[in-house]
């Protein structure tokens, strides 16, 4: 196999200004190889964001890593001076975020947002950027370019807002992007939309993807492989196939059997188990005790 | 139907369109409810289903009594509920209740939950002491799963499922017979989600309600309702028994949607087989 795109190893990231350090992530290894879709599911306060922000080292106020490392294709990203770590970001690592609604400038035309990012990063020239832009445009499937290149966000759709932001995300051709929930804002139909979109650009990039979800299903449509998060740990880990059809741990089974299915009668609805939580949680206590030197 | 509680025939509705504003003068009506027929039988479950604009909560708003309808009749248990002023309205207030979809912003920051679920008795006049009211209040939160202490916690200090809890202990005060839930458990995780929709089942059998669930999400709808009815652009493509209408979709768009439904099992083929619309 390739050398990873993106290996964390062992990492452990806490909110060192409480007197006693509060461990957010608890040791989480996960790789991904080049062009690989992986899947990072778990329920609010798991850690997702958490692990989307140390790649990105935009750790909210006095959390930090304290132990483990990120390596982008084998360099280490915590020890890379600011300059280069910003080099990376938006253009070798990208973003795909949330919320379509905030994450575009309310002020600035379309195409001056996206020219910005070939200008800073890939030093295009203004005429060239917009032309590139225009190209970025019609890869998301959008009608007229030459139209919504000088819209404003608020003159566009959810949907549209969205595709925009994965053009910007791919403008550089990264070779991973962080896909965080993108698409919980949308419709149905719509949502199926970005994610072909996702899954398109991802393959004509070669690009690999980390898509934070709470959702089993996209995983089982767009990921290769998922890890599964609960309380700052991996819990299960592998083949997306695999840890859906036959998964290992009881609380990947039990977050399945709580998702509801069109297809199945309701009474298939099983509430998850508070004592398969419950356990997790108390691991998680028993970890940190065993390696408090770790959150230092 | 004769058994329906709540019934709509050819119910229009129109609301003003912001964007279409002039700077002087009012702003065009566009129509959001394009002639739906709809029968809720009392004890039923009806989960309506339709994409952003679809129309879904504007329908919900016009059965609770804040939004008029344009044409069309509205008979709420045999009266005709559409065409009633305020004041005629009123009495039925107490038996229809809504949940909203954002528990965040539909709870009152600056109140206790205990003041928020004392006030709506206060109004009502049916309990005569705050001693009263306050019991009934703690009791509410237990019929919701919370416990009693919360009398004296604010909104913020909750999380979103403890906080649609809320939501729908203030819809029950009254002991409503009819609750309109629009989205209410599309903001949350897949453990609390489930947890809402036991919940909501539970009560619906034990204080035998009549349910209209606004939902985008089909599976969630499968969980809860009975009844569905598929809503595109201001009107019903498709309606019937929940099981019927999504084991055998007869109108194209109903099954789009289902189509469209990422469910977790892998399969090569359902991102390929999506198209990319060009918009």
């Amino acid at each position: 196999m390739n050398a990873p795109v993106l290996e964390i190893a062992d990492l452990h990231v806490a909110l060192a200004s409480a007197s006693v350090p509060v461990p957010l992530l608890r040791g989480v290894s996960l790789t991904i190889a080049p062009g690989e879709v992986r899947g990072l599911v778990g329920e609010s306060g798991a850690g997702k964001s958490m692990i989307g922000r140390s790649i990105f080292g935009l750790l909210p106020g006095g959390a930090r890593i304290t132990r483990g490392r990120i390596l982008f294709d084998g360099a280490d990203l915590a020890a890379l001076a600011d300059a280069e770590r910003r080099d990376l970001l938006g253009s070798r690592i990208a973003l795909v975020p949330q919320d379509p609604m905030t994450s575009l400038n309310p002020v600035k035309r379309i195409g001056d947002q996206i020219g910005v990012i070939l200008r800073v990063k890939l030093k295009m020239a203004r005429d060239a950027a917009r032309a590139r832009a225009l190209e970025l445009l019609a890869e998301v499937a959008i009608r007229e370019p030459a139209r919504v290149i000088d819209l404003y966000p608020h003159e566009l759709s959810g949907g549209m807002r969205q595709r925009i932001l994965i053009a910007m995300a791919f403008a550089c051709t990264p070779r991973l992007v962080i896909a965080d929930e993108p698409t919980t804002a949308l419709d149905v139909t719509v949502q199926r939309q970005v994610l072909r979109l996702i899954h398109d650009l991802q393959h004509r990039h070669g690009a690999a993807v980390l898509f934070v979800t709470h959702n089993f299903g996209l995983v089982a449509k767009l990921c290769q492989s998922v890890t599964v998060l609960y309380a700052g740990r991996v819990v299960e880990d592998g083949a997306t196939a695999n840890v859906l059809a036959s998964p290992r741990e009881p609380y990947t089974q039990a977050l399945l059997a709580a998702t509801p299915r069109f297809d199945r009668p309701a009474d298939a609805l099983v509430p998850l188990d508070r004592s398969v939580t419950d356990t997790l949680l108390s691991d998680a206590r028993a970890y940190d005790a065993a390696h408090a030197e770790a959150y230092r | 139907m004769s058994g329906a509680l709540v019934s709509l025939r050819g119910l229009r509705v129109s609301l003003p369109n912001r964007a279409g504003k002039p700077l002087f003068g009012p702003a065009p009506l566009i129509e959001i409810v394009r002639g739906v027929d709809l029968d809720i039988a009392r004890g039923g479950a009806l989960g309506l289903v339709g994409e952003s604009g679809s129309g879904k909560t504007t329908i919900g708003r016009t059965l609770v009594g804040l939004i008029k309808p344009s044409a069309g009749d509205y008979t709420y248990d045999g009266v005709d509920a559409g065409r009633m002023d305020e004041v005629a309205f009123r009495p039925l207030r107490s038996r229809i209740q809504m949940i909203f979809q954002d528990p965040q912003s539909s709870l009152n920051p600056r109140l206790t939950l205990g003041t928020t679920l004392v006030r709506p008795l206060a109004a009502s006049g049916r309990l005569a002491n705050d001693a009263a009211r306050r019991r009934r209040a703690g009791e509410l939160l237990q019929i919701v799963g919370l416990p009693v202490e919360f009398l004296s916690r604010y909104p913020h200090e909750l999380s979103g499922g403890q906080r649609q809890r809320i939501g729908i202990a203030r819809a029950l005060a009254l002991e409503p017979e009819f609750i309109v839930a629009d989205e209410i458990v599309s903001g949350l995780d897949v453990s609390t989600q489930a947890q809402i929709l036991l919940l909501l089942r539970r009560l619906r059998a034990e204080f035998h309600l009549t349910l209209m669930f606004i939902s985008h999400d089909l599976s969630v709808v499968r969980a809860l309702c009975d009844q569905v009815a598929v809503l595109s652009a201001g009107e019903i493509v498709e309606k019937g028994a929940t099981e019927a209408v999504f084991a055998s979709p007869q109108h194209p768009y109903t099954r789009e949607l289902l189509e469209s439904v990422p469910l977790p099992d892998v399969e090569a083929g359902w991102i390929m087989a999506g198209t990319v619309a060009t918009v």
